[in-house]
């Protein structure tokens, strides 16, 4: 089920729901995460304090992004970066493609990164002739299975261990095993071999510290520290809204994010990256290019409630939350970005009439926000966004119910006729028959609660 | 879980304001007034109980909520426009209704008339009148213990709107320990949703459905008589999935449970 559109969410979401084996795997792991999620925020105190924080300095960024960027990259580059900018996706990649070709790139190792997967940079840069090698353990099964991720933090969270190791055997020719060890264990050797081979390493980037023109990048692996170490050339993509004003920041973030996405104190490994090297005698790349990336980000920071949309730092708690992601998984909807926030930001991003059905997939249950590390309101954006499409792009059957809605129930004389109807109408016809396929439907009283009134 | 009976002899019952001068105008909800409406019927005995005057005015019909939520705000307004005209004219000290999420709806209302300087003050006060039926009983009139009683094992579902709006976790919990002879236990996820979600239950009836069928295995693996819950609409979705699969839980309303004393 590679490569699905938003358009036909509907449509995906009804296969992913028949796939027992993804949702048995997605129940095992967002509960794991959302369990983990939780201890790990009761474990901090001041976790609300935190959450206010974290949204301050994301709001105090977002009023004035210019002014932030501007300090960024003057920091970065006056220690030897040299700072791209990208209007859209396309420039994003051509600017990427351009520098590993001036490099003659052969071999393009990459580490984990949303703003790549959003850009589709690895297409490009296959069509331009070069291998590309994802060190992401999870990425790496996707990229063998030739699919997109499914989940914000775990790429490869819609496979189960029994599907990866029949992935291994027909890819890599290891024979099948039970082993998880024993699995990572070729990759790794598999990957070392690339890393070795490599002239240049692609990464996303979590944070960007204005105030010191540094890159922090989180993980588990260890594959971000030799994608940004060992090849000769290190390229960054990331979002213009990653930046951060001070070095300070991080206290706040480094504590809200490793807990709400995998439920760590802490990742493995912070690597923080400010220009390149000083000497040429110390290890570390020779250059060291950062891409910002807006595509689409600038609209979104324009409108007074959709900035919010930008605070957020991808931790993925809201998709282990969500009712509609644990039943359907990620690729049901269409977009790299799945889930509540990926509801939200993907018609901001692709454009709305590409992505309209994603904004109406969810109960507006509010578990998504309160999860949430920044405390991004997803419903309120997700009822913004319905407002945008409804009237306009809504059928004329449901425009017409609401219309007719709206007249019924500002008139008491309609509203009474229309219960009447209902009750007589119940008998004849199917109220939905989608609904009552799986429900019985409560019968329309016989008495409303106003004739009651009446007779009290 | 524990038993309610006994852990409650003789609690005094506390009071932040006193019920005998409280004028309550009911808001039954549209939900409630087509298709439940023994919900209304205890919501106005549980009031009176608890020395409240009750008034109904016949006007009322929906709160918006679904089209606020489809995205229809235009039609929205209209409609909320004419709760607020109508409930503005209620000389009642405060506005009840036994839903959270109708209740929730209305504290949205400034929301829907932001940079309406006609209308955004007068959303503002029908909102702050407004309280879901639990919350308007604890909170207010401090009422923990309003003399129900019902026999049996049940559990609590958290309706989302009343959760996560309006704050709602321990306040009905609070009354359903009162109940004299409940036994009451935790519902395993209880804070999840039922899958209903109004327009969504019917834009995708099977991711719906999947998501309900969580909730009706916890309220299997429960082992209880009845779940109760502070929404009709969740109430009308658990209980449309046990009736369909001929479970013996029955669903009831809180203002249902807390009024099962006057017939004992």
């Amino acid at each position: 089920m590679n490569h699905l559109s938003s358009e036909t969410f509907k449509e995906n979401a009804r296969a992913a729901l028949a796939d027992v084996q993804l949702r048995g795997a997605l129940k095992n792991a967002t509960s794991l995460f959302g369990e983990r999620r939780k201890e790990a925020a009761a474990s901090l105190p001041n976790w609300e304090e935190l959450r206010t924080q974290a949204r301050a300095i994301k709001d105090e960024v977002l009023s004035d992004l210019d002014r932030y960027l501007k300090e960024f990259v003057r920091n970065a580059e006056s220690r030897g970066a040299v700072v791209h900018r990208a209007r859209d996706a396309a420039e994003a990649n051509s600017i990427i493609c351009g520098l590993a070709k001036e490099r003659n790139a052969r071999v393009i190792v990459k580490s984990k990164s949303m703003t790549t997967e959003e850009t589709h940079l690895n297409d490009a840069l296959e069509a331009a002739g070069m291998q590309v090698v994802e060190t992401d353990l999870g990425e790496y099964i996707i990229q063998l299975a030739n699919e997109p991720p499914s989940h914000i933090i775990a790429p490869a969270i819609h496979k189960t261990r029994q599907q990866v190791s029949e992935l291994f055997a027909t890819e890599l020719g290891m024979p099948p095993t039970d082993d998880i060890a024993q699995m990572t264990s070729t990759a790794r050797a598999t990957l070392r071999d690339r890393f070795a081979a490599a002239d240049v390493g692609i990464s996303g980037v979590n944070f960007a510290i204005a105030e010191t023109g540094t890159l922090v990048i989180v993980e588990n692996e260890g594959n971000i520290r030799l994608t940004t170490s060992l090849p000769r050339m290190h390229i960054a993509m990331m979002g213009i809204e990653k930046v951060i004003p001070r070095f300070a920041d991080l206290d706040v973030f480094l504590k809200l994010l490793p807990r709400s996405g995998t439920g760590q104190r802490l990742t493995t490994y912070q690597s923080f990256i400010t220009g390149t090297k000083r000497d040429a005698a110390d290890e570390g790349p020779d250059e060291l290019h950062i891409v910002l990336l807006d595509n689409g980000r600038s609209r979104m920071l324009a409108h007074p409630v959709t900035r919010q949309s930008l605070a957020c730092i991808r931790c993925g708690a809201c998709l282990n939350a969500c009712p509609v992601y644990q039943q359907v998984g990620g690729h049901a909807y269409g977009s790299v970005y799945p889930g509540p926030i990926g509801a939200v930001i993907t018609p901001q991003l692709m454009g709305i009439e590409k992505a309209a059905q994603l904004p109406f997939a969810s109960s507006l249950c509010g578990a998504c926000r309160d999860v949430c590390p920044v405390k991004i309101d997803i419903p309120q954006l997700l009822l913004h966004l319905r407002a945008e499409i409804s009237p306009r792009k809504g059928s004329t059957a449901e425009r017409l119910a609401f219309k007719v809605w709206a007249k019924v129930m500002t008139s008491p004389s309609l509203y009474k006729l229309s219960s009447i109807a209902g009750r007589i109408l119940q008998h004849v016809m199917p109220i939905s028959r989608a609904w009552t396929s799986g429900r019985d439907l409560r019968p329309i009283e016989s008495k409303s609660f106003h004739d009651l009134w009446s007779n009290d | 879980m524990w038993n309610a009976g006994a852990a409650t002899e003789g609690r005094p019952y506390s009071s932040a304001r006193s019920a005998n001068e409280m004028k309550v105008a009911l808001f039954v909800t549209c939900l409630v007034d087509q298709m439940w409406t023994s919900i209304g019927v205890s919501s106005v005995a549980v009031l009176r109980r608890v020395g409240c005057k009750v008034e109904f005015d016949k006007r009322q019909t929906c709160c918006a909520q679904p089209a606020f939520n489809t995205g229809y705000l235009d039609e929205a307004r209209v409609v909320a426009r004419r709760f607020i005209s109508i409930f503005e004219e209620s000389k009642a000290d405060a506005i009840v209704s036994p839903s959270g999420s109708c209740t929730a709806m209305v504290h949205h209302y400034p929301q829907l008339f932001a940079g309406d300087s006609e209308w955004l003050p007068r959303a503002q006060a029908i909102a702050a009148r407004t309280h879901e039926l639990s919350a308007f009983l604890v909170r207010v009139l401090g009422k923990e213990d309003v003399g129900a009683s019902w026999k049996g094992r049940l559990t609590w579902h958290d309706a989302c709107h009343g959760l996560r709006d309006l704050n709602l976790k321990s306040e009905p919990r609070t009354l359903i320990r009162n109940v004299r002879g409940a036994e009451f236990v935790e519902l395993e996820y209880a804070d999840a949703c039922c899958g209903f979600g109004g327009t969504f239950s019917v834009k995708y009836p099977e991711i719906s459905l999947a998501i309900l069928d969580q909730k009706i295995d916890a309220i299997e693996r429960a082992g209880v008589q009845a779940v109760v819950s502070g929404d009709a609409s969740c109430l009308m979705q658990i209980g449309g999935r046990l009736s369909r699969k001929g479970s013996k839980v029955r669903v009831m309303h809180l203002a249902e449970l807390l009024n099962e004393s006057s017939q004992q």
